[in-house]
């Protein structure tokens, strides 16, 4: 098992470098001059030349690669042009954002997609099944900017329960401690704060979710379909057992395995639509920090954003790989 | 084994998950209901705006959104008008220049004390001054742009700056400057304490420390900035409130929607169809922003067939510009004849307009031998701004006014910071683009847009005219300020008839708030002292 961990993180330095490389170049080829676009429009043109000169924009492309790299090997991420922060002491706090609404709206997608792909599944062709599936679909193609834009109309607007924007309420500001605000709160144990947190993360939360929640219960419905038509669930079924005892004893540790490697995919996928979600709900994640450097040619930003984001989805994809040997002691790893 | 983990971490979900529900269900209420919020009484205005600042310190940024924080937190030497550019008193009280223009004397208030505790007095300027001069153009952008470099450079306007007594500083230059007042009260050049600039560093953007009547809090990034009422303000009775959270919200429907819901107090970047939405709701009021701005089709003079200023001029009779306005700035702007706005002194409102006229723009299209017309590519913009709301939409409408003359438009589009690159190195045909005032004065606008020197930069055109650029210098060192006007009139007429543009509109920038938000009065540049604005 350690074995087989050492040599998936092996594995990731090559990726990861082919990442750094792919953006590097990316990002280069498009047009736009950063010290144009950090000066103004009212910059002179030697203004613009000595600040070229000064962040080494003038440097050949590969004399530009090898510092960033050389950077990367001493967990340097190279400085904002835009700010003149170092990106690792300005990256957390939008990390933070990102990772707590993201494991929010996994959370939901999870819990709500699993159960009701079961439910569907063992009601197979009832109302419930339909009107699931319809749900379902529409949620998959449903536009996140759409469906937030209304939540914010029905939640906040019209009905007043729940927050339009932002992480926390404004008059009454969350310590920072760790930049999860759950955790902060819970820390401080003001459980009136974490109320208020919880509910600015429930309209980006489930905006957020809806597209794997829809994909995840789809996922958890054929998976499940197949399992229950299998002969243990048939005896466990003729032997009296309850339903739940059934379900969530028997059949859904045989079918989890497809849905966990769904739920990884998503979970990935989950910060592509964070970028849309953080725009609309005023949340200050790794998304919008992506999105607004590529505005202002901010390369180091963008590198190392996409390369933490990168990060992440492999390390997810590990994680996902190293639960199959959990749920399902049969898969063995070598 | 595994399946009980598994059956545990459901449990634990699930549990988390109906913690999140039972947060929705207890209403506290504490979200809405406007200032009021909390336990506290204390008078806390919420600034929904579109972007974060970039840094804190004024001198080394050029953003809109930097300055809307720091103009609160600082004070510059001389301050504009309350809703336009006229100089007026700031942290100098009184100032005499002599008659050749070449030194300013700064009588400064007395008793005026820094955030920090230190005072506020004539060596503090110098050091200011001496700060700026001793950086560079990546440092301090603005101060070498309107001050003519830095240091020993050539071009550099600032002589010495002097501390002639407590409260009495002398700036000596090396050839008059006329905006030069005016360069003194933009934000950038806002007085900082000596003393925490020395401690911060580098880190003073994250640190600021002004005489301005709030000072700084905490900045949580791309969210809020929170700056909390500085007691000793040296004006008597302000500020008003006790706290100013500016909160950035980039989508405007989403920011909209934050001030429906009592969110924020004031929301800035209106689009102007949701004007009406806010002047239908009792419970909010519309600021309107004076007009410092001009929104152009601006032709590249250097490219064929925009090389002839015939062809120039029948694109300008070409374009309906009325209609422009009506349709897509919902009529909240005006219809532009020159390249700036009439609030600037020196506006020349006897120059006459291209009438909107196809049969005289084909004529001159005749004339100049196009009589087929011809085929071009039109750039528009990609985002949105003050001055061109919906680029996209306007430049279809311009496409509509060509078609009718014979000329074929093809529309492109770029992503902003490519677009400004194009259009910067002349590879346009003609594009639509605008320009927001940094002091008000008609250099900043003439000179900065259309002289020869700035070709290439802000002369996105690439036009040049000889007798033009003797006029606007003249005018830079002109301290007469009606002989200073009469140069500028006569340079409107110039570019009038070469017409490298299509001057479409000045539009009206639109803010919005809450009813109970008093004596907020928004600034041409953009930048709002809060100051004296109160909470209900």
């Amino acid at each position: 098992m350690l074995h087989y961990i050492g040599r998936r993180l092996l594995q990731l330095i090559p990726v990861l470098l082919g990442m750094t490389f792919i953006v590097f170049m990316i990002i280069r080829a498009i047009p736009g001059d950063p010290a144009q676009v950090i000066l103004g429009q009212q910059a002179s043109e030697e203004a613009i030349k000595a600040l070229r000169t000064n962040l080494g924009l003038d440097n050949p492309w590969y004399i530009q690669y090898f510092d960033y790299l050389k950077g990367l090997v001493t967990g340097d991420l190279g400085e904002s042009l835009r700010t003149r922060t170092p990106v690792v002491d300005e990256v957390w706090p939008y990390l933070a954002a990102t990772i707590e609404l993201s494991l929010f709206a996994i959370i939901i997608a999870v819990v709500i997609g699993i159960n009701a792909g079961i439910i569907s599944a063992w009601f197979q062709n009832s109302w419930f099944d339909y009107l699931a599936m319809i749900i379902a679909l529409i949620g998959v193609s449903m536009p996140i900017f759409w469906l937030g834009l209304m939540n914010q109309w029905i939640f906040s607007i019209e009905l007043g329960i729940l927050p339009t924007t932002g992480r926390e309420n404004v008059r009454d500001p969350v310590d920072v401690i760790t930049g999860f605000y759950v955790l902060d709160t819970l820390m401080a144990g003001d459980f009136n704060q974490l109320s208020t947190v919880l509910k600015h993360l429930v309209l980006p939360g489930t905006a957020l979710a809806t597209i794997p929640m829809a994909i995840i219960a789809r996922m958890t419905r054929s998976s499940m379909l197949e399992v229950m038509r299998s002969d243990f669930v048939r005896t466990a079924r003729s032997k009296g057992l309850s339903m739940f005892w059934v379900v969530y004893k028997h059949a859904l540790k045989n079918a989890i395995i497809p849905v966990l490697t769904i739920i990884g995919l998503q979970m990935g996928l989950l910060l592509g639509g964070a970028i849309l979600t953080e725009t609309i709900f005023g949340w200050p994640g790794i998304g919008r920090y992506i999105y607004e450097a590529i505005g202002f040619r901010d390369y180091p930003v963008i590198q190392s954003g996409i390369l933490i984001v990168a990060f992440i989805f492999v390390m997810i994809n590990l994680i996902v790989d190293l639960l199959y040997g959990l749920v399902d002691p049969r898969i063995k790893y070598d | 084994m595994g399946k009980k983990k598994f059956l545990t971490w459901s449990l634990l979900l699930l549990l988390l998950v109906s913690t999140a529900l039972f947060g929705c269900s207890s209403d506290n209420g504490s979200e809405e209901g406007g200032s009021e919020g909390g336990s506290t009484e204390e008078k806390t205005l919420i600034f929904g705006r579109g972007g974060d600042s970039v840094s804190l310190d004024p001198i080394a940024v050029t953003d809109g959104e930097s300055f809307k924080v720091t103009k609160n937190i600082f004070d510059t030497l001389v301050n504009f008008g309350e809703q336009d550019t006229e100089i007026e008193p700031g942290l100098a009280s009184e100032w005499t220049p002599s008659e050749d223009g070449l030194t300013y004397t700064f009588k400064l208030q007395e008793g005026v004390k820094f955030h920090d505790g230190t005072d506020f007095n004539a060596e503090a300027v110098v050091k200011n001054f001496e700060r700026w001069a001793a950086g560079d153009g990546e440092k301090f952008p603005y101060y070498g742009s309107m001050f003519g470099g830095y240091g020993d450079d050539e071009g550099h306007v600032i002589e010495s700056v002097e501390a002639t007594g407590d409260y009495e500083v002398v700036f000596t230059l090396k050839r008059p400057q006329a905006p030069f007042l005016k360069n003194l009260a933009m934000s950038p050049f806002a007085i900082a304490s000596p003393t925490a600039v020395e401690e911060a560093g580098d880190s003073f953007g994250d640190n600021p420390v002004g005489t301005g009547p709030f000072k700084f809090v905490e900045w949580k990034r791309n969210d809020t900035i929170t700056i909390e009422k500085f007691d000793d303000y040296w004006v008597e009775g302000e500020p008003k409130l006790d706290q100013v959270v500016f909160r950035a919200i980039p989508d405007n429907s989403a920011r909209l929607n934050a001030l429906l819901s009592g969110e924020i107090d004031l929301a800035d970047g209106i689009t102007p169809s949701d004007a009406g939405t806010i002047e239908g709701d009792d419970n909010l009021q519309l600021f309107e922003r004076p007009s410092m701005n001009v929104g152009y089709l601006g032709m590249t003079v250097t490219r064929e067939p925009f090389d002839d200023p015939k062809v120039r001029q029948a694109v300008n009779h070409a374009i309906d510009k009325q209609a422009i306005v009506d349709a897509f700035f919902e009529g909240r702007a005006e219809v532009a004849k020159n390249p700036i706005p009439p609030v600037i002194s020196g506006y020349n409102d006897s120059v006459e307009d291209y009438e909107y006229s196809p049969e005289k723009a084909k004529e001159l299209l005749a004339e100049a031998g196009l009589a087929d017309g011809f085929d071009m590519e039109l750039y528009a913009m990609p985002v949105p701004r003050p001055y061109m709301p919906d680029g996209q939409k306007v430049a279809e409408a311009i496409q509509k006014n060509l078609a009718d003359v014979g000329i074929n438009a093809e529309i492109v589009s770029f992503e902003w910071a490519t677009y400004l690159e194009k259009a910067a190195n002349g590879e346009a045909d003609a594009f639509l683009l605008g320009w927001t005032g940094d002091n008000g004065d008609a250099d900043n606008f003439l000179y900065a847009l259309l002289d020869q020197d700035n070709v290439g930069t802000n002369n996105y055109t690439y036009y040049e005219n000889q007798e033009l650029h003797d006029v606007l210098i003249k005018a830079q060192s002109e301290v007469d300020e009606d002989a200073r006007n009469e140069l500028y009139m006569q340079a409107q007429e110039i570019i009038h008839d070469d017409a490298p543009w299509v001057p479409l509109a000045h539009s009206t920038p639109l803010l919005a708030g809450g009813k109970n938000v008093m004596n907020f009065k928004a600034h041409p540049t953009g930048s709002d002292k809060l100051a004296s604005v109160d909470l209900e």
